[in-house]
This record gives structure tokens, C-alpha cells and sequence, in this order.
């Protein structure tokens, strides 16, 4: 490449730049957070007596700890349970091509359109009537059916474009049944798209506010989201200890984040580009 | 056949997969077609039904207090209409615009940008992507304190400090629908930068340097040589970006709550208003169905857009 010294030291610049402004909210996250409380010096200046109260406040007096235990119980369940269906569906759909399947596939497709606002209420109702309002299965069930289509899409593009079916055909040929072949011969070739589709899924259920806001609304089980947001209800202009909880409660995702981030990016750019 | 899922896909990547066999052999696949029973009747409990369900009673009065609701056409169509949505469904489709605008520009700037050779680019991109995996309500709450009064909020402080009038940001509906827009652009332009950059990789580094050594400029070599090879990636992140933008809920919820006077409402949060506060069911669904129509025609737009973009390539 012919880019001179100075324009790499122009973009290096520039590219640091942009990232230190892109930061300053976080800057003003962590720095608030760690006011002792009764100190009111702006939230851009370095606080002259750093302290952690606040983070232990949070923790004891919100319902962060409790909260963060439904939320992982929900993220997996609902994960478990829409990516081994999704998987099981994505299977069939991508190697028939009668024309019932196919339309099977377009129904599927057609749930990427529909905005969950329209089933909402119905499905209150129906979720009032079985007796789920207000426990995790009302949002495993709900998480199950809302990310079914997108992950059967994912699922059965890859296996149509990357899955070589010469595989599947040998397999037979040496005497595996249909159920072995698809568990021993398919799912290990589904890795990279399974882990996309977890990545995905689960960085959306576990930050979803809208359903529990719904589904939960007045019961003592609370998701991550709906925790804080009963916090700030409760401290409305507290904002160092509001602060200390926002920490908390992104502590564990963003580690999460930090610890795989090559493959969460990888994941998003595959899993929306496609 | 897989003309629907194509038409989806980007083209960068078809070209590199063989194209399909047809083969008479029956294959393993159509034997587990029971497979998919138990997805369907997941997906047809949680969104067929209650979906249709939503749709028919649109057209009817159910509501909290009236559990036998009767037909009543398309009354709550136009009751929502000529009432506050018909500004919230506009102001809606503006956010969505200026949001994807923003997105997009600061996005593909940060992609060209983090693309080149940059010292530690990596750790720039983990950066900038990581609000992406962060709550919505979180980083809303966290804008909510920066532009907060004057006197609390952390811009204001900045502003008297050179000297400048203090604003209230968020008790203006025009600065706060600002407010709301910068939010979201903060959060997702991380997204956006990484599709362009896998697009990005799909550049190959020879006809930049071909069209360099015919002593193309950066902008002409970006317009004529990049910028094609990059249209699926724009196509996507537009309407990724639109879409997103149409259902935005969790950040007006936590930065304005729809405020001042309902006046930074937008389709999503109206829809969630009229079914908490007036339990006006189906005036709730006939929202809905105005924003299952306005995400449709976008997505049909894409699907347009894209298939153009490979039959072209």
C-alpha cells in the first residue's frame, strides 16, 4: 500500500479519537458510580474520594442478586429449548423439497415480520389462562416461539449452502439410520452456525425488557432489565447508586463479551449479514 | 426451492458456495420430516395464533371492561389515525430515518477507518461494538443522566463550564427526540461497523491497489471500486437499521417514558401505553397491525433491493 507515514498517523489519530469520545458516557458510568453519596461534584470530573458503597448498596437493597439467577435460568432454558427445535426443524426443511415443506419454511419466515406487539395481548391472555403470568416458563415459551423463525433460518440456509449432502448419502450407504446420520453426520457440521444463533438469541433474551415488562409485571420473579428498572423507580435521582447497579447488572454479559468477543462479533456479522 | 433464502443471503457468500446437485436419491432429511412438529407447534402457540388473534380484534371493541367485544370495522384504524399515533407513527418513521442515517455514516466511517492499518485495531472494534450487547434500558438510563436538567446532567455541566446556556434537554420534545436519536446511534453504530467490515473483507486488496496504481484517488477508488462491492452490506444495515428503528421501545421507555406530554411517544410505546394504562385492546392491535404493515413493506423493499443487487453482480 502507498499510504504515506502521515496519513497513517492521520487515521491512527482520528480512529483514537472517535474511540475516546465513544467512551466518555462509560467514563461517566463507572466515574459516577463511585461518588460517595452526598458529594455532589459534576459527574464529568474524577470524584476526589473514590468509594464502593455504592455497588454494596446496590447489590444488597435492589433485586439484582435474585434477578440475575431467573435471567440465566431463562437465557438457558430458552435457548436450550429453541436451538435444539430450530435445529431438529431447519433439518427436514432444508433437504425436502416437497412443496408442502417449502411453504412450512415460508410460514416459518413470515414470524421475522410480525411484530411481537400484535400476539401480545392474545397471548396474555392465553398465558392469564394457563396459569404462566409471572413465572419464567411464561417467557421460555414466549422467547421458544418469538426466536424460532430466525434461527430456522439460519439454520436451514446453512445447512442448504455448507452441509455437502454427499455426507448424509454415504452415511446410509454404510447402514446409518436417518436419526444417526443427522446426529452423528449433520449436527457436528452445524457448529459455527449454532454458535451464531446462541450468540444471537441469547444476547437478545437476556436483555429483552419488553416481555418481562409484560409477562412478569407485579410478580416477585424479575429478569435482569426488570430489576433495574423497579431501581430506579425506587431511587429515581440517586444516580451514583443507580449507576452502581447499571455496573452490576452489565457485569456479567459484558465478560462474557470481553472472554468471546472474536467469536460474538464474528457471530453478529455472519448472523445478520445473513 | 431456495430462491426465498437466496434472495436473503448476501451474494458475496453464494458465489463461493457450489451451486446444489440435484440428485435423485432420496435423501435422509425427508424421512425426519416429523422433525418438525414440535418447532411449529411452539411457533404456532406463540405467534400464529395470537397473531391472528390480534388481527381480528383490531377490527372489534375489546378492552379491559368489555370481554364480549363486537365488530366494529375499521373504527379503531381511524380513532388511532386522527389521535396522537398519527404523529407517533410519523415521528417514528423520522427517528427511524435519522437514526439509520447516523448509523450508517459514523459506521461505514469506523469500518474504512478500523479496515486500514490502524495499531491495535482489534481492541477499537471491541470497544465500539460492545454497547451492542449491553440492555437498551441500561444505556437509555445512562443518557437519561447525561443530558438530565440543568444543574444535574453531565452535558449541562460541560456547557456552563465554557460558558454556554444550560439546556434542558429532555423537557423539550424536540432536543429530547434528539436525545433519544444520539442514544440509539451510540449503542448500535457498533453493529453497523461490523457488518461493513465483514463486508469490507470481501474487497479484494488487488483492485485497490490496481485501481491505485491507475492513479485513482481514496474517494474515486472508494465510489467506483469499494462502495459496489459493499452495496448488500448497505442494503442490510439500512434495513436492519429501519426495522430496529420502527420497533424502538426500551430507550424512549427509560429516557422520556413518551414524554413531555406524550410528545416523544412512538408506535411501540404507544402500543404498550394503550394496553397498560387504557386496556384498549383492540385499539392496541389496530397499532400493531400499522407497524406489521410498515415493517413488511420494508422488508419487501429489501427483498427487492437484494435480489436487484445479485442478479446485477
Amino acid at each position: 500500500m502507498n499510504t504515506s507515514l502521515r496519513g497513517r498517523v492521520t487515521s491512527n489519530i482520528t480512529a483514537y479519537g472517535v474511540t475516546i469520545v465513544f467512551l466518555i458516557p462509560v467514563y461517566i458510568l463507572f466515574n459516577l458510580a463511585l461518588r460517595p453519596s452526598g458529594d455532589l461534584t459534576p459527574g464529568i470530573l474524577p470524584s476526589a474520594n473514590p468509594t464502593l458503597d455504592n455497588f454494596v448498596k446496590a447489590w444488597t437493597e435492589s433485586s439484582l442478586p435474585g434477578a440475575i439467577v431467573t435471567s440465566l435460568i431463562v437465557t438457558t432454558l430458552s435457548l436450550v429449548v429453541t436451538v435444539v427445535l430450530a435445529t431438529m426443524a431447519a433439518y427436514p426443511l432444508a433437504r425436502s423439497t416437497a412443496r408442502l415443506s417449502n411453504w412450512t419454511f415460508y410460514i416459518f419466515l413470515a414470524g421475522l415480520l410480525l411484530p411481537f406487539q400484535l400476539a401480545l395481548i392474545p397471548l396474555y391472555v392465553q398465558m392469564r389462562d394457563l396459569g404462566l403470568l409471572g413465572t419464567v416458563w411464561s417467557l421460555v415459551i414466549v422467547y421458544s416461539g418469538v426466536q424460532m423463525p430466525f434461527s430456522i433460518f439460519l439454520l436451514t440456509t446453512f445447512i442448504r449452502s455448507s452441509v455437502p449432502q454427499e455426507y448424509e448419502e454415504a452415511a446410509q450407504i454404510d447402514g446409518c439410520g436417518p436419526l444417526s446420520t443427522f446426529w452423528h453426520v449433520v449436527v457436528p457440521l452445524l457448529r459455527p452456525v449454532l454458535g451464531t444463533c446462541v450468540i444471537l438469541n441469547g444476547v437478545g433474551i437476556w436483555n429483552d425488557f419488553f416481555t418481562p415488562l409484560i409477562y412478569l409485571a407485579g410478580s416477585e420473579t424479575k429478569t435482569i432489565p426488570m430489576a433495574i428498572y423497579e431501581f430506579v423507580g425506587q431511587y429515581v435521582s440517586d444516580w451514583p447508586l443507580i449507576f452502581a447497579s447499571l455496573i452490576i447488572s452489565i457485569v456479567p454479559i459484558l465478560t462474557l463479551y470481553l472472554v468471546f468477543q472474536r467469536y460474538v462479533i464474528q457471530g453478529f456479522a455472519g448472523g445478520l449479514k445473513g | 426451492m431456495s430462491a426465498a433464502p437466496a434472495g436473503l443471503t448476501s451474494p458475496v457468500l453464494d458465489d463461493t458456495v457450489a451451486p446444489r446437485r440435484r440428485r435423485p436419491v432420496r435423501s435422509v432429511g425427508r424421512s425426519l420430516w416429523w422433525f418438525v412438529l414440535p418447532a411449529a407447534a411452539i411457533y404456532v402457540f406463540v405467534v400464529i395464533v395470537p397473531s391472528v388473534q390480534g388481527f381480528v380484534s383490531s377490527f372489534t371493541n375489546w378492552s379491559f371492561s368489555n370481554s364480549a367485544p363486537s365488530f366494529i370495522g375499521f373504527e379503531n384504524y381511524v380513532t388511532v389515525l386522527q389521535g396522537e399515533a398519527g404523529a407517533a407513527a410519523l415521528r417514528t418513521v423520522f427517528i427511524a430515518f435519522v437514526v439509520v442515517i447516523g448509523q450508517n455514516v459514523l459506521g461505514l466511517g469506523l469500518a474504512l477507518l478500523l479496515h486500514g492499518r490502524i495499531f491495535g485495531r482489534n481492541i477499537l472494534r471491541t470497544i465500539i461494538f460492545a454497547p451492542m450487547v449491553v440492555s437498551a434500558l441500561v444505556v437509555g438510563y445512562l443518557f437519561k443522566y447525561i443530558f438530565g436538567p440543568p444543574g444535574t446532567g453531565a452535558a449541562n455541566f460541560v456547557l456552563g463550564a465554557v460558558g454556554l446556556p444550560q439546556v434542558d434537554f429532555l423537557g423539550n420534545p424536540t432536543t429530547a427526540l434528539w436525545i433519544i436519536i444520539i442514544t440509539v446511534i451510540w449503542q448500535f453504530t457498533g453493529s453497523t461497523m461490523v457488518i461493513y467490515l465483514a463486508g469490507l473483507q470481501g474487497v479484494p486488496p488487488e483492485l485497490d491497489e490496481a485501481g491505485a496504481v491507475d492513479g485513482a484517488g481514496y474517494w474515486s477508488r472508494f465510489w467506483y471500486i469499494t462502495r459496489p462491492l459493499l452495496a448488500p452490506a448497505i442494503t442490510i444495515n439500512l434495513m436492519l437499521g429501519l426495522i430496529g428503528g420502527l420497533k424502538l421501545f426500551d430507550q424512549i421507555f427509560s429516557i422520556t417514558n413518551g414524554g413531555p406530554g406524550n410528545q416523544t411517544q412512538t408506535i411501540s410505546t404507544l402500543i404498550y401505553l394503550i394496553f397498560s394504562q387504557f386496556a384498549e385492546y383492540g385499539r392496541a392491535a389496530a397499532l400493531a397491525v400499522v407497524l406489521a404493515i410498515a415493517v413488511g413493506i420494508l422488508a419487501f423493499i429489501q427483498f427487492a433491493v437484494l435480489r436487484r443487487q445479485e442478479q446485477h453482480s
